[in-house]
């Protein structure tokens, strides 16, 4: 047997021994303790070095992991960010003192981390935020606010994307940093979503001061560290395959036709026979896109292609899932649970053509790095930041 | 499950790609298109002696190179892509399928040496309006001279250029097989939407068959139209590999209001669509032509997904090509339209889409038990 299959059996073992039972709401303390368990046994942290805490491994050993856990739905939400995208920036992008602090406390669970980048000003045009740092003698002072921060409630560090200097053009005078979330001056105010839950928040940063060694990477040189971050986010979305826990995937909206005795009727049967389509054939595309990352072919800038046509598969099933439920999604029984989820599917689907590159910053990706079509001019290209108008500045 | 190819399959590829670039470039795809045989003997007879092409599902001790549905769906797409008009999904698809999947070897050892050499072609007549594998309305009697087969078979791929047909009829005891010689038929050449593809109608009046040998014709039948959605599906995504590159080509010459037209984000959102189509149905043909090869527990339900993802997504593809290419794609001169043709006809061929869709939910059983 090759390591790669006694490391999928292995694996395959200590989840069945060690995966928790799915829970509604997620407990933290119960968060951490799985993490530091996943720690212990070499499974977090996998392709990351050894110095740090990581295992050392090739991506072929993560992409066995996203396999094997997609069957479970571990309560790995919290360290998502820190994982995907805040841990391996600091990686590739900070000093060795930042990454010995940060990343084997962050493998183990002890410390949760936050993005800070989308502000209400800067959105898909990132580039254009309006956060402020100024130097001061010892450090940097912040001042502005951030949204959409998921995890900004429980977080201990995040990873903020401020403006250094106005007077250069928007890419040129970014510059990263680590933030404390528990700062004084740092705000974190949960925000409601539209399906009226509040996943995410806004941070607002008052004078909160930031020691000189918080800088990731070059003073002014934060855009570059931004994509490092945003690739590392759509390798991270794009691995995600949980598509078995999914209550809206094919076999469960199909169950729910079977269930109210609609799956006889040609309409529906041609809905689920498309959902099964779209569905299907996403999977062999990441599947596929595994096998080439594991022969050494990394998905590049095709991470968008899957984000895309999950979007595109998410709407599909909640447009299928309301044509069997009917007049039932419009009003229910306030004990009618099963409305309530498709209701939930339809507030919710919006979310995933928006968070993490719109569909249409997805499909200019896809257009411009992938079939190399030129870009849109840009009328901002050189100009100071401060000479611009962002956001919806008049 | 094996979703990538090797250096061999690259290098099958690269030999039938310089063959149709050399061969089939759009001027000789025109030509052989309104020549009177509607393809191009040459090439094909090229494919099959020089390329070995032509048998690539095909044991070698009947002639064929003995490789499988992997490397039959990497000259598929090539085909799809060159649009080469060739009697390809006629004999060397539905026709060498249906005598492989038969059990008899007699006709094995007669046809398939000669169909794999390009010297002999052969169509499938089992379509009939409203029965897209047939049976249909067909029926074959058995007389003091053998068996006669009398029904019109409609539309049979290649069927005017064909040598000898294999036949779907209802004999006594269910569906069975019969070989019928084309000078005991009378064939009528169709008007097709599609220039490049030749069909034809073909009526059997009494018609002298020889009865094959089938354990199962009806599973013979599935199997054959499991497969022909397999290659059928590699000639889609060929087709709309060349319209995603010619007309993300034209859309970076192409200047309009001072811009060319893809740094447009209604132009280059539209290919990015394209592209992704291209992407996720380039993993689905790889998995169906592996199903086939190597999982046929999988394949009824692979072919059935393949058709309902490749036929509407090409479709779609070579309706924006014409789209983006404005004015110009609309005209005969340029070629945006013969893939559009080619699109629609073969998301049409082997069952509208809405049949394309049942026949995965059937496979998939839902609804199985009596509705309502």
């Amino acid at each position: 047997m090759s390591d790669l299959s006694t490391y999928r059996e292995n694996l395959r073992a200590w989840l069945r021994a060690n995966a928790p039972a799915p829970t509604p709401t997620i407990d933290l303390n119960a968060a951490k303790a799985f993490q530091a368990c996943l720690f212990d046994a070499g499974y977090a942290g996998i392709t990351w070095p050894k110095d740090v805490g990581g295992q050392g491994l090739g991506p072929e050993y993560q992409q066995i992991f996203s396999e094997e856990s997609s069957d479970y739905e571990l309560p790995t939400s919290p360290f998502g960010l820190g994982m995907g995208m805040c841990g391996p920036t600091l990686n590739d992008l900070g000093t060795a003192q930042q990454r010995t602090r940060y990343l084997p406390k962050l493998l183990r669970g002890e410390e949760i981390w936050c993005q800070l980048f989308s502000e209400p000003g800067a959105g898909s045009d990132v580039a254009s935020l309006q956060t402020r740092a100024v130097r001061t003698d010892d450090g940097w002072v912040v001042d502005g606010q951030k949204v959409w921060t998921t995890n900004a409630q429980f977080a201990d560090y995040g990873t903020l994307l401020a403006r250094t200097d106005p007077d250069r053009p928007k890419h040129s005078g970014l510059t990263m940093f680590v933030i404390d979330m528990r700062a004084p001056g740092v705000t974190v105010r949960p925000l409601r979503d539209m399906t009226g839950h509040a996943p995410f928040n806004e941070v607002i940063l008052d004078s909160v001061r930031l020691p000189a060694d918080a800088v990731i990477g070059e003073v002014n040189d934060g855009w570059k560290a931004a994509v490092v971050m945003l690739g590392h986010e759509r390798v991270a979305i794009g691995s995600r395959g949980n598509s078995k826990t999914n209550p809206f995937d094919f076999d469960g909206v199909h169950a729910m036709a079977r269930d109210l005795n609609l799956d006889g009727d040609p309409a529906i049967r041609a809905g689920l026979a498309d959902l099964y389509t779209r569905e299907r054939v996403l999977d062999l595309f990441n599947i596929r896109v595994g096998q080439e990352t594991s022969a050494g072919t990394p998905p590049g800038a095709r991470g968008s292609v899957g984000k895309l046509a999950g979007t595109m598969l998410a709407r599909l099933a909640v447009e299928v899932v309301s044509e069997i439920a009917g007049p039932a999604a419009a009003g229910w029984e306030p004990d009618d649970t099963r409305a309530d989820a498709v209701a939930l599917g339809i507030n919710s689907t919006p979310s995933s053509g928006i968070a993490g590159g719109t569909n249409e910053i997805q499909r200019g990706i896809i257009g411009e790095r992938i079939l190399g079509l030129p870009k849109e001019p840009s009328v901002d290209r050189g100009v100071p930041f401060r000479e611009l108008k962002v956001g919806t500045q008049r | 499950m094996k979703l990538l190819l090797d250096a061999e399959h690259e290098a099958l590829r690269a030999a039938v790609r310089d063959l149709l670039t050399d061969r089939a470039d759009s001027a000789r795809v025109r030509a052989a298109m309104e020549s009177p045989e509607g393809f191009d003997r040459d090439l094909w007879i090229r494919l099959g002696r020089d390329l070995d092409a032509l048998g690539l599902v095909v044991p070698e001790k009947l002639g064929g190179a003995g490789a499988g549905h992997v490397e039959r769906s990497v000259v598929a797409e090539e085909l799809g892509r060159a649009l080469a008009p060739s009697p390809f999904l006629a004999s060397a698809v539905l026709a060498t399928d249906a005598l492989l999947a038969l059990d008899d070897e007699k006709a094995q050892q007669d046809l398939l040496p000669r169909m794999v050499s390009g010297e002999t072609i052969v169509a499938l007549a089992a379509a009939e309006p409203g029965a897209p594998w047939g049976p249909g309305a067909a029926t074959a009697t058995e007389g003091a001279g053998g068996w006669t087969v009398d029904g019109r078979k409609t539309p049979v791929v290649a069927g005017d250029l064909a040598d000898e047909f294999l036949v779907v009829a209802n004999a006594p005891d269910g569906p069975a097989w019969f070989r019928v010689a084309a000078a005991d038929v009378t064939r009528t050449t169709l008007t097709t939407l599609d220039p490049t593809r030749r069909l034809a109608s073909v009526t059997l009046r009494s018609a002298s068959a020889v009865r094959l040998e089938s354990a199962d014709p009806r599973a013979a039948l599935d199997r054959v139209a499991d497969l022909a959605a397999v290659a059928l599906a590699a000639e889609q995504l060929g087709g709309l590999r060349r319209v995603l590159e010619t007309t993300t080509e034209y859309a970076k010459i192409r200047v309009q209001f001072g811009r060319a037209i893809g740094s447009y984000q209604a132009v280059k959102h539209g290919l990015a669509d394209m592209y992704c189509d291209w992407e996720l149905g380039l993993s689905a043909v790889r998995y169906a032509a592996w199903a086939a090869d190597e999982a046929p527990d999988e394949l009824p339900v692979a072919a059935a997904l393949v058709a309902n993802h490749l036929g509407p997504a090409y479709f779609r593809g070579a309706a924006a090509g014409v789209q983006y290419h404005g004015g110009i794609g609309y005209t005969w001169e340029h070629d945006a339209h013969l893939f559009y043709k080619r699109a629609k006809s073969t998301e049409l061929l082997f069952g509208s889409t809405a049949w394309q869709k049942a026949r995965l939910a059937d496979r998939l059983e839902i609804g199985r038990r009596a509705a309502g």
